[in-house]
């Protein structure tokens, strides 16, 4: 079996014109991970920039609405960009300048990873080129134009279905193409190794933090973390410092679109299979002889018909458990949180307060759960209107 | 050992491609009995999948109007057992992995032996995942081919040792495609293949005319050409067997001039 292999799944499933670019990559990890004066300031700009440590906030009222346990919401809607997309971008761009790369290009769905990256790269003086599905620049018009107000250059992708998988494989198609000066910032906990690795690192800071904040808040571990899965970048990054604690319950909730038992979903755990795409081994929504299906979700962030290896692997072993959220369930949940707390999360994030909704009511006052809030709303307000039947103009 | 050395036989060989099932399987079977007619020595037959992420445009859209024909790979294997009535040239498939480990490998592989498919190309299977087909590929006397990239260097070695079948050289970095200039030294390349394996080497990725055909042909022992002719599907549809041909010939003249 090859490397980087989480269980069966992972691997390095990529044409042989990349697999070079891989092993400088891991190389370079293996290099910097534990290197001091990377992560000293790996940890300066994620909290000076960033705005790290993200609050872990007791959510009163719907805690008290709800009547089950306690319930707190990890912010990650309140770093800069206003996702935890970050984490991993400025991990990523520092390694990427180490790695003597000048230039960086990246796929997006909702548009989270794209700002990210192009943030970032302002930031840091480095080119930056955006590949988005055409289909998601239209759903998401308003972080199109912020990447390009922060000097990114943004190609709608109109490949396949214009979403989420095709700016993925647009944007290995243009690393192919150009490899010297450049380096992929993958954005979630997908692809080939050691993109799993190195995206779930950069982004386990979300459970150390959790962990330690819940510790002091309420002296012991939380009974649930949930979290929205797509690729499942925030998810693992909730879940990874929970693994050995056997008590604590991981839930990662997809996008089931207009239901499980339609075409119309991007519930890869619930109803895909074992398959090899996008450079790795794992489950996937594809038909009988393996045609990648065409997923849905009202979520542009969630629309991607795989899911991170590592995922498929906790899920194999029981260790996480995949429930499915329906667009009506989010949406109501992205009202309700709106108006509960007064925190209009991300539509992907509704996802996991959806489900957190459902199971409060199976759980005792004395539990306590914790919500992964991965990015903030603004970006889906146009969308949901719609949704809603009300036509916004910004 | 599969039939696939044949191909090297006659000169220099001209390799084409063609996505089946673009526009329909009948025409796809006929432009292959027709390259073998024009003088092609080997025939990739691509597998059409939904999420070619090794294609550039041009092979991507023959991929789409495949399966928008529903064509499946129990189909193709279908025309594969047709065509061997009558071809007898070496042929091969080229498609992702997601196709072949969802048919299952073995199953794949053992109806690969049945209809008489030599080889399969998997361009998103590198060296360090081939072991898991590859096993499979050997017990039904199919080459699973192996290729190099210009960014391979000093991984040519360790590739070239274990390659069966032909070494396919990928002329340029990006995706297939018509390129105008071809930069990469080939001729290098293969003398590192050949240094380790006594194995042809064919050169892909885009080729499309016939004097890059010669060029190319002096530094290989072959040449293969995919998005030029699929353009000629796109273009004339079901008409397109005969200018496929024309082609082909042109091509095969060129190889043999080099």
């Amino acid at each position: 079996m090859s490397k980087g292999r989480f269980g069966i799944h992972g691997g390095q499933y990529i044409p042989e014109t990349l697999m070079n670019a891989m092993l400088e990559l891991e190389e370079a990890y293996k290099k910097y991970k534990d290197d001091p004066e990377f992560n000293k300031e790996l940890e300066t700009m994620l909290n000076e920039y960033a705005g790290r440590p993200s609050r872990l906030y007791y959510a009163e009222h719907m805690t008290k609405d709800l009547g089950g346990p306690k319930i707190y919401l990890k912010r990650e809607d309140l770093n800069h960009t206003g996702a935890h997309k970050i984490n991993n971008v400025i991990g990523q761009m520092l390694l990427a300048k180490r790695m003597g790369k000048t230039r960086v290009i990246a796929e997006t769905g909702a548009g989270q990873h794209g700002v990210a990256t192009a943030t970032v790269a302002a930031m840091m003086g480095m080119e930056c080129e955006i590949f988005m599905g055409k289909e998601d620049c239209e759903r998401q018009a308003l972080n199109v134009y912020r990447m390009r107000l922060l000097g990114a250059k943004v190609h709608p992708v109109e490949s396949g279905t214009a979403t989420l998988k095709d700016a993925v494989s647009e944007t290995f198609r243009e690393w192919t193409a150009r490899i010297e000066d450049t380096h992929y910032v993958l954005g979630s906990v997908m692809g080939p190794y050691p993109f799993p690795t190195i995206v779930r690192d950069f982004q386990a800071v979300i459970s150390k933090e959790i962990k330690q904040q819940v510790l002091e808040k309420e002296g012991r571990l939380p009974d649930a973390v949930l979290a929205c899965v797509g690729g499942g970048s925030n998810a693992i990054g909730a879940f990874y410092n929970f693994i050995e604690d056997k008590g604590v319950r991981l839930i990662g909730c997809e996008a089931a679109g207009r239901g499980i038992d339609t075409f119309e979903t991007a519930a890869t755990i619930n109803t895909g299979k074992l398959g090899i795409f996008h450079g790795m081994k794992s489950y996937f929504c594809q038909d009988e002889y393996g045609q990648i299906a065409p997923v849905y979700s009202i979520s542009a962030g969630l629309d991607y018909p795989g899911i991170g290896p590592e995922h498929a692997y906790l899920h194999d072993i029981g260790r996480a458990e995949y429930v499915a959220v329906t667009d009506d369930e989010a949406v109501e949940a992205f009202e309700y949180l709106s108006r509960i707390e007064g925190i209009i999360p991300a539509i992907e994030s509704a996802h996991a307060v959806a489900h957190a909704m459902k199971m409060a009511k199976t759980m005792s006052k004395d539990e306590i759960m914790v919500i992964n809030i991965s990015g903030r709303g603004d970006k889906d307000c146009a969308a949901i209107a719609r949704y809603r039947g009300e036509d916004l103009y910004e | 050992m599969s039939n696939i050395k044949k191909a090297f036989e006659n000169g220099k060989a001209f390799i084409p491609f063609i996505t089946c099932g673009d526009p329909t399987l009948d025409t796809t079977k006929q432009a292959v009995i027709q390259m073998v007619q024009a003088g092609a020595d080997l025939i990739e037959l691509g597998i059409p999948f939904s999420d070619p992420t090794a294609e550039g445009p041009v092979i991507q859209e023959a991929n789409i109007r495949a399966l928008k024909n529903k064509i499946t790979t129990d189909d193709v294997f279908a025309m594969v057992k047709e065509l061997r009535q009558t071809v007898t040239i070496p042929l091969v498939f080229m498609t992702y992995a997601n196709v072949v480990f969802s048919y299952g490998a073995e199953r794949f592989m053992k109806n690969c032996q049945e209809v008489g498919i030599d080889g399969i190309i998997l361009p998103d299977i590198p060296f360090e995942e081939k072991e898991e087909f590859d096993a499979v590929c050997k017990q039904y006397d199919v080459d699973l081919i192996s290729m190099i990239a210009p960014t391979s260097e000093e991984r040519i070695t360790m590739i070239a040792k274990e390659a069966n079948g032909f070494v396919y050289c990928v002329s340029s970095l990006g995706v297939t495609g018509v390129r105008s200039n071809i930069t990469t030294d080939i001729g290098a390349m293969v003398k590192k293949v050949k240094e380790v394996n006594d194995i042809p080497c064919a050169v892909g990725f885009g080729i499309s005319t016939p004097e890059q055909a010669e060029k190319m042909a002096k530094q290989a022992d072959g040449v293969i050409v995919g998005s030029a002719i699929v353009k000629l599907c796109a273009a004339h549809g079901k008409a397109a067997p005969a200018e496929i041909a024309k082609y082909v010939k042109e091509m095969k003249e060129a190889c043999l001039r080099a």
